[in-house]
């Protein structure tokens, strides 16, 4: 009975109701589009290195972050191939460069230059070109997302990197940078050329660890065979990435705050229109109170008012997230809503609108039920 | 024989303070009233009628005095218990109906009988009984908006009636209505006290339905008035 009640005390003003779901929407919408961008930014900053099958990377001393990292010389590679459990290590170039565009103009680029036989450190989501192409000279991979910043017409199409020839042989779709510059794929001995690296330099050393080793025990080893450089597995690189561009820059935190002002702003519109709610319907909570009602009972009816507004507010703020989300993929800001953000959203709308609620039950546990009487 | 009192207050004392201002409404009432009776509480506006009435409901708590609610002392229990005794015992009527508006009427019977933890087609049958019981068998899909105030009324004493509680008490029942509509209520009332043995309590201004009470009692400032 207390669902009915709740029901028929929402429908029985609509404008009302319309109010409660706006706001539930409102904080739905907002949240799931901010921490969306937040899980997108986070994902784009630490993509190459999730998306390389090498088990440790190895960074000159005092690397924060894998956009911007000093160069190390040659020897370390086989200061690191000569540490036992190592089954094959890589140099790989990372490093921000120039692209003179076709029709004019410079647009800033982040090369990244890997070793092909091994493919550490190489692009994903080829879609078209071939990557073997990459062995001759002068050619890179573009980003399809990217060929209206880089005036990239066509596939083949002849370009200038740092004063260097450069033909764009293969293209892929869905590698996005999460700074300005884009990722341009190339062969080491290519990126060499259009990076300011000397032959012998390198940014990383990608390793794959030997069968039966594992990737912090290998990492250890390194760290203590090889001086003056820092030593990370896969996961602790990407971690750091993304903890260096999301709270050390400060993005991801006003991301995050901006979802916390959806949340807040939800909170307050559904506590404000719930309560209006109640206060509409107070003398029948009197009435209740001198019929005997215990107070669970009239909790239920809020608590059910509040959930019944948690949940047509969240589906429908969800699929217009789940709107906002596929839209944004032609955009130029990645929003991603994996499922754990949605449900967990769930779960926030529920707590935020029995939050709200608990404004109304304590006003309706200091009715005097004596109110049901004339005079009183 | 005598029956025991369905509801009785003792040297029953009520004082209101407000801040350093205090009213006493009521000053040492002793009441009674049986099981089949229907008593008929009268006097001025003002004079406390109001405030023994919810005393007698378990609404509001005496200043001093015994409070006995089918044999079981009321006054020193907690809120729990004071809900526990209304919602076992006792069926209000008030002068305004106080109906859920957005609940049908055959819903607004029910709620009383949830409230008793009736599973819902249990109640559902006895909330059809209780209002044809009062001559609504016909307005059980209606919401209370779409009801003349007599029908409210009745409405208001079938969910009164809804799990057979010993003890109605009515505020000001006819108070809203027409000559007509308020003997039909008080007839209904009547009924209930003559044969189904309830004790019915009713604070009233309404001279027309004096007729129906076995006894009147007046009560002046506070204190019950000798015969």
């Amino acid at each position: 009975m207390t669902l009915t009640i709740a029901i028929r005390n929402l429908l029985h003003d609509r404008v009302r109701l319309a109010v409660t779901l706006t706001g539930v929407v409102f904080a739905v919408v907002l949240i799931a589009v901010q921490l969306g961008l937040f899980v997108g930014f986070t994902r784009a900053t630490s993509c190459v290195i999730d998306n390389t099958d090498a088990d440790i990377w190895i960074a000159a001393k005092g690397v924060r972050n894998f956009d911007v990292s000093s160069p190390m010389r040659e020897r370390k590679l086989y200061q690191v191939l000569s540490v036992p459990g190592v089954a094959r290590a890589e140099k790989c170039i990372v490093q921000f460069s120039n692209w003179k565009k076709p029709g004019g103009g410079l647009e800033s680029i982040e090369i990244v230059g890997y070793d092909l036989a091994s493919g550490l450190g190489g692009p994903w989501r080829l879609v078209e070109g071939r990557l073997d192409l990459l062995s001759q000279a002068d050619t890179v991979v573009a980003d399809r997302f990217y060929f209206s910043k880089l005036g990239i017409q066509e596939l083949g199409q002849e370009v200038e990197i740092r004063d260097r020839r450069a033909r764009v042989v293969a293209v892929t779709d869905g590698i996005r940078s999460f700074t300005t510059s884009p990722y341009i794929f190339t062969s080491f001995s290519n990126a060499l050329r259009y990076t300011s690296l000397e032959s012998d330099q390198m940014s990383y050393i990608l390793v794959r660890a030997a069968a039966g080793v594992s990737a912090e025990t290998l990492r250890s080893a390194i760290a203590a065979h090889v001086d003056a450089v820092d030593v990370f597995t896969k996961e602790q690189f990407s971690l750091m990435t993304q903890w260096y561009w999301m709270f050390t820059t400060g993005a991801g935190l006003a991301l995050l705050i901006a979802a916390l002002l959806g949340l807040v702003v939800g909170m307050v519109v559904v506590a404000q229109t719930l309560y209006a709610t109640t206060m509409d319907h107070i003398a029948e909570f009197g009435t209740l109170r001198a019929m005997g009602a215990p107070n669970s009972y009239i909790y239920r009816i809020i608590i059910d008012q509040a959930l019944i507004s948690a949940v047509i507010g969240y589906s429908l703020g969800i699929c217009v997230s789940l709107f906002i989300v596929r839209y944004s993929e032609k955009g130029g800001a990645s929003i991603l809503l994996p499922w754990q953000i949605a449900a967990s959203l769930f779960v926030l709308t529920v707590a935020m609108c029995v939050c709200a609620a608990l404004i109304s039950i304590n006003k309706v546990m200091r009715i005097d039920p004596a109110m049901v009487f004339k005079g009183r | 024989m005598q029956n025991a009192p369905a509801v009785a207050v003792y040297d029953l004392s009520k004082v209101f303070s407000s801040g350093p201002t205090q009213v006493t409404a009521l000053e040492r009432i002793t009441f009674e009233a049986a099981p089949g009776e229907m008593v008929l509480l009268m006097g001025p506006s003002g004079s406390g009628k109001t405030t023994l009435l919810s005393i007698l409901g378990c609404i509001l708590r005496p200043t001093q005095g015994r409070v006995v609610v089918k044999g079981e002392e009321t006054a020193g229990l907690p809120e729990k218990g004071l809900c526990r005794v209304r919602l076992r015992h006792i069926g209000f009527v008030f002068q305004n109906y106080n109906l859920f508006p957005t609940l049908r009427a055959v819903e607004n019977v029910m709620v009383a009988l949830d409230l008793k933890g009736a599973p819902k087609h249990a109640a559902r049958e006895q909330s059809l009984a209780a209002l044809a019981a009062v001559g609504l068998s016909d307005k059980a899909q209606v919401l209370p908006e779409n009801l003349s105030g007599g029908q409210k009324q009745r409405l208001a004493i079938a969910r009164a009636l809804a799990g057979d509680p010993e003890i109605i008490l009515a505020d000001e029942p006819t108070a809203a209505l027409d000559s007509s509509n308020g003997r039909n209520i008080m007839e209904l009332l009547r009924t209930l006290a003559t044969q189904r043995g309830r004790c019915v309590v009713i604070v009233t201004h309404d001279n027309r339905i004096l007729e129906f009470g076995d006894r009147i009692v007046l009560i002046e400032d506070g204190k019950i008035k000798p015969k």
